[in-house]
């Protein structure tokens, strides 16, 4: 397999604080790749650093061949990297159809703008906004708004797709149809790295996983690897034996 | 475009402001026209940058002055014909805005607006100090200036009927913008400019050419208005109250729309009148002015037009 995404020794500091230390990590073609640990790990810089929107101070960054260190996210999205915010930002007085246009006519493919329209109506139908695709966006539910994150993203047609904690908020079977919508785009080849909180959600989607620790990786394998390794129980539990939680995950 | 009613409606519009004073040999009917349709142009152009691109232009009136005096000097001292020095003037005019945008766009809301009174302030002094465009003096137009269109009198009436050409056409580039993907992109960049740029609108370049593109026809128009008046002179080509009065029509008649600055325009000027032939107001019309765009800012942000389009649906679809 050839990777998509390649993180090489990448470090970013804000001030005093180092948040991502020397962090290297690939995201294979057609792969979800997880990206978890506790709060304040640097798992939103990262995706930050990847897409465009700070500068590494070390490290460089190479997308499906091409050196972006350091270009500004615009760039970075019109390779076809895109990304879903964990804070949603929705283009507020814009509709559901024309935020998704947005996505389209700027994305990879750098539609034109009747074709995006269309492009961007069978995704917002795909990942269930079809009756709201009038609807002002600023008026959307919070699920609304998640789902209209991942609509957008997608609209551009990416060859990879960063997902940022796309599940939070959501109630448990807003939380499965979101893992349905997932899946299914993995199945048409785009790569996804994902950050997640909800673990049982996160360990079933994942083919492998990656856990962040103080800016840098503490481990990463296979979900049921991850799970079971004790460096990562004591850094999510602060316990260091294996517990139940642990055994549950995976 | 042209499948939709908007474009017919502007021109058939401008048709009838053409030709309604020809005919009717109506003079103060026409001078009232035109300084209406000057308030247009300028509120129509800088309803690019603060309705779509959501960046208040503070300097909007030195395209509309540097545009006039780059008119007049040549109409003046090199005896261009009007159409041609008016022309050249908004291509320079916006050649500059274009350098001036990749530079000053950088910086955001507050920073940004505070950087447009510089420049507005720093070409006035610079015009001012300016030997070859009569300094603090200004230009003057000698008589014999308007011999080429056949006279002052039909000269007047030919400038009328340009201002109202590139008042059209300042709605038209408006509606077109709009209903591009370049709008697409200026109107999710007003919204949240962060998440345009995730979603891959380049920023710093769409910035800068719509400030340019703002600049082009107020540049053409200010050409027109100052042959017409004979002398240009730095206090009246570059003043601050007047771009301020251009953001409170934009503000009335709804940022965002098309014909909403029109509509805008039209009413402050109307008002103005009123104000300005008032014994109690005549001093206070900026006061007035100010009051507006707190009230309007606080009461009714979408402007008249929003107003309008929240209240009757069918409207969104005839006049956007």
């Amino acid at each position: 397999m050839s990777a998509v995404l390649e993180v090489e020794a990448v470090s970013k500091r804000f001030g005093g604080v180092a948040a991502v230390r020397d962090l290297s990590l690939r995201v294979e073609e057609g792969e979800i790749l997880g990206l978890i640990g506790p709060n304040g790990a640097g798992k939103s810089t990262v995706f930050n650093l990847i897409n465009g929107v700070y500068a590494p101070d070390r490290g460089r960054i190479v997308f499906r061949g091409t050196d972006i260190t350091g270009a500004p996210p615009y760039r970075i999205a019109r390779l076809g990297l895109a990304r879903a915010h964990q804070i949603v930002q929705p283009l507020a007085g814009l509709s559901v159809l024309d935020n998704c246009t947005v996505g389209a006519c700027f994305g990879r493919e750098d539609l034109p703008l009747e074709e995006a329209r269309a492009a961007a109506r069978e995704v917002a139908a795909e990942v269930g906004l079809g009756t709201q695709i009038d609807m002002p966006a600023g008026q959307l539910t919070t699920a609304g708004k998640k789902r209209l994150e991942l609509a957008r993203a997608l609209s551009a047609r990416p060859h990879l797709l960063l997902l940022d904690e796309v599940l939070a908020g959501l109630n448990p079977s807003e939380v499965e149809q979101m893992i349905d919508i997932v899946r299914g785009i993995r199945k048409r080849g785009v790569a996804i790295l994902i950050i997640e909180h909800v673990m049982r959600a996160i360990m079933s989607l994942s083919d492998r996983i990656v856990v962040l620790n103080l800016g840098s990786m503490l481990a990463q394998g296979s979900p049921s690897e991850v799970a079971a390794d004790p460096q990562v129980i004591t850094a999510y539990l602060g316990v260091a034996e294996p517990t139940q939680d642990a055994g549950h995950v995976s | 475009m042209w499948r939709r009613p908007l474009p017919w409606l502007i021109l058939l519009a401008a048709l009838g402001c053409a030709l309604i004073p020809y005919w009717t040999d109506d003079v103060q009917l026409r001078e009232g026209l035109l300084l209406a349709a000057v308030y247009v142009i300028l509120a129509s152009n800088l309803n690019l940058m603060i309705g779509y691109a959501g960046y208040i232009n503070f300097g909007n009136i030195i395209f509309f002055g540097l545009g006039g005096y780059i008119s007049v000097y040549l109409v003046s001292e090199w005896h261009w014909p009007l159409p041609a020095a008016a022309i050249l003037a908004g291509v320079a005019v916006s050649a500059v805005a274009l350098l001036f945008g990749l530079g000053i766009l950088r910086l955001r809301g507050a920073f940004f607006a505070l950087a447009t009174i510089g420049i507005n302030e720093a070409v006035r002094q610079l015009v001012t100090n300016f030997e070859p465009w009569g300094g603090a003096s200004g230009i003057y137009l000698a008589f014999d200036a308007y011999e080429p269109l056949g006279g002052p009198m039909q000269a007047l009436w030919i400038v009328y009927f340009l201002v109202i050409a590139v008042t059209a056409l300042s709605l038209l580039l408006s509606f077109a913008i709009k209903n591009s993907k370049f709008g697409l992109g200026l109107i999710a960049i007003g919204q949240n400019e962060n998440a345009a740029a995730t979603l891959g609108v380049p920023t710093p370049l769409y910035k800068a050419l719509v400030y340019s593109a703002s600049a082009v026809l107020p540049a053409i128009g200010g050409g027109l208005y100052f042959f017409k008046s004979g002398i240009i002179e730095p206090g009246g080509a570059f003043n601050l109250g007047t771009s301020i009065e251009a953001i409170v029509m934009v503000m009335l008649g709804g940022p965002g729309t098309v014909i909403g600055p029109a509509l805008g325009a039209a009413l402050y000027e109307e008002l103005r009148g009123a104000l300005l032939t008032s014994d109690i107001f005549s001093h206070f019309q900026l006061v007035i002015a100010g009051a507006l765009l707190l009230l309007i800012v606080l009461f009714i942000p979408g402007g008249l037009m929003g107003f309008i389009h929240r209240r009757v649906a069918w409207t969104r679809r005839w006049l956007e």
